[in-house]
């Protein structure tokens, strides 16, 4: 008993003498004292020398992504280190191409903080944070989608262009033993920072969308993060064509909510598919965006009216509609969004009417 | 046993290190980063050196707390956790040591060592070390003959690799995949020094 209790003794204390060695030395020799990091030019972080770049913009909450947690074996935490860096370490070299060594693109887990450094961080990812919110209403718009208001609760706002997604926190439930995150695009009037608002349609079995509809009641703490995403409007003023069924109208009725803020008269057709008339709603928000903005026109499509239902718009597939309704194929843009499949079927006939491929923008909803 | 037979047999164990016993392709120890970084020559390179520097010093440090603290103190059963705790205090010490002091050295070597702090060869180097009851002189001829091999091996892997880069690998076995099946080969032309030696 005694004799196990000093061996212990021993190598515990050969390894805190080891230990007590390191980090004197390591307050005497890797002491590169208080470093300013300057981002975008913008704002200014001071901080303690001697670890990693990434690690240090974690430690102040700005997210990088890094899938190896920073052995420099993924390559993902690229950012342009413009001053400050010194040169590309051989850890960095098989992750950094021609150009990207030009523009001053580093590893960020790879170079160390030694000195002041001057470092560009995309807008994108300074934003993207986690947002403890609270579900304020939930409201049916047809037989299968909820809308989901969400008011943020911490932080109290939330930057994002029009068009981005964020991605929701499923928490541990019954059907599920894990948390689990998924995208939805923001629907809401973007001149509402404080809240969020979701299209969420019910998937068969879907451990999100299933937790959505069953389990979340209003006045429940949900969390999110983002914004994420590249669906946006172009700034060319061509005129718009967008696309979309189903739960694909969330970021459309966000972007039309920011054109009529910003007194868009940007010419604009929103072709709305559904199969029965039960399907169909936000109709009249439509009408009013149609007599708010100057040049948009709403074309909602139904494809075959069930039985009893009266329709008196359009009949037929939504890509039919758009065929026969889209005369300036050559200089529109189309914005799509939902289903693969729908998308795929719109992208081909938006060729056959002229729009190249450089102007159509989707965002699949898988 | 007088000095000049110790490093005679130094030199034997130094030469059989490096190629019949290699301890990359004979015993499989330090894969990890010869896979992750063995895409270029000039980080393979570095990464070699490294190792070599750092399996040479930590293996006679091992031997001097494994014979003059743990046997003395009948603690040899502690040396896996004595020997993993000197490495790794030694290799963070260099590298703070290297990069303060000659940015030119960390540049080339100094990034890759906390990427052996974990490697296996050398906790490996200083296991054998232990069980092949090496003197010192002989553990020095051990250390570095174990990392010469180590360096060529991951040399001559990123060599052939840096040959493939262009060439169309089935998409299933690019990457780790294809490496893994060189380094099989090459594992099996070593055993053709071994061959050499016991077929004098």
């Amino acid at each position: 008993m005694g004799e196990t209790f000093i061996s212990v003794l021993i190598v515990s204390s050969i390894g805190a003498g080891l230990a007590a060695l390191l980090v004197i030395s390591e307050m005497f020799i890797a002491n590169y004292g208080a470093c300013r990091i300057s981002i975008n030019d913008e704002r200014d972080l001071t901080v303690q020398g001697g670890t990693s770049l990434l690690s240090v913009l974690t430690a102040e909450k700005i997210f990088i992504p890094s899938a190896c947690g920073g052995r420099g074996t993924c390559g993902l935490c690229k950012l342009k280190v413009l001053e400050g860096a010194g040169a590309i370490l051989p850890t960095e070299e098989p992750y950094l191409d021609k150009r990207e060594r030009e523009q001053n693109v580093r590893l960020s887990c790879q170079v160390k903080v030694k000195n002041n450094l001057r470092i560009n961080i995309p807008k994108e990812l300074l934003s993207i944070r986690e947002y403890v919110t609270r579900c304020v209403k939930i409201e049916d718009l047809t037989y299968d989608i909820k809308m989901f208001r969400l008011q943020l609760v911490k932080p109290a706002t939330m930057e994002y262009t029009p068009g981005q997604y964020v991605q929701l926190l499923t928490p541990v439930y019954d059907r599920s033993p894990v948390e689990v995150y998924r995208a939805y695009s923001i629907a809401s009037d973007p001149a509402d920072k404080g809240i969020i608002e979701l299209i969420i349609r019910l998937v068969p079995n879907g451990i999100c969308t299933t937790y959505c509809f069953n389990h979340l009641k209003e006045g429940d703490e949900v969390k999110i993060n983002g914004p994420y995403g590249e669906f946006r409007l172009s700034d060319t003023g061509a005129p718009i064509v967008f696309i979309a069924g189903g739960s694909g109208m969330a970021p459309i009725k966000c972007i039309l909510h920011h054109m009529e803020n910003t007194g868009s008269k940007r010419e604009a057709v929103y072709y709305f598919g559904a199969n029965v008339v039960k399907e169909m709603f936000y109709l009249d928000l439509m009408r009013r965006f149609e007599s708010e903005l100057q040049a948009f026109r709403f074309v909602s499509v139904v494809a075959k009216p069930a039985e009893g239902e009266t329709w008196d718009g359009e009949t037929g597939l939504v890509t039919q509609a758009v065929q026969r309704g889209v005369k300036n194929g050559a200089i529109c843009e189309a914005y799509l969004c939902g289903s693969p499949g729908m998308i795929d079927a719109s992208i081909k006939v938006l060729q056959d009417l002229g729009v190249t491929n450089d102007r159509i923008f989707y965002d699949k909803f898988a | 046993m007088n000095v000049g037979n110790e490093i005679g047999q130094a030199v034997v164990v130094c030469v059989s290190a490096i190629f019949t016993q290699n301890i990359l392709l004979a015993y499989f120890l330090g894969l990890c980063p010869f896979i992750g970084v063995s895409r270029e020559i000039k980080a393979a390179f570095g990464l070699g050196l490294a190792v070599i520097f750092v399996l040479t010093c930590t293996t006679l440090l091992n031997w001097l707390a494994y014979h003059y603290v743990l046997l003395p103190l009948g603690l040899h059963y502690f040396r896996y956790i004595l020997f993993i705790i000197i490495i790794a205090a030694f290799v963070q010490f260099v590298e703070m040591a290297v990069e303060r002091y000659s940015p030119f050295l960390y540049q080339q070597l100094g990034v890759f060592l906390p990427l052996i702090t974990v490697n296996c060869a050398i906790l490996g180097a200083a296991l054998f070390m232990v069980i092949r009851e090496y003197t010192f002189i002989v553990t020095i001829g051990y250390g570095l003959g174990s990392g010469i091999g180590w360096f060529l091996a991951i040399l001559a892997m990123a060599g052939i690799r840096q040959k493939l880069a262009h060439d169309r690998i089935p998409r299933g076995l690019q990457g780790p995949g294809i490496t893994l099946i060189l380094a099989g080969l090459m594992a099996l032309a070593f055993i053709g020094f071994a061959g050499v030696l016991q077929g004098r």
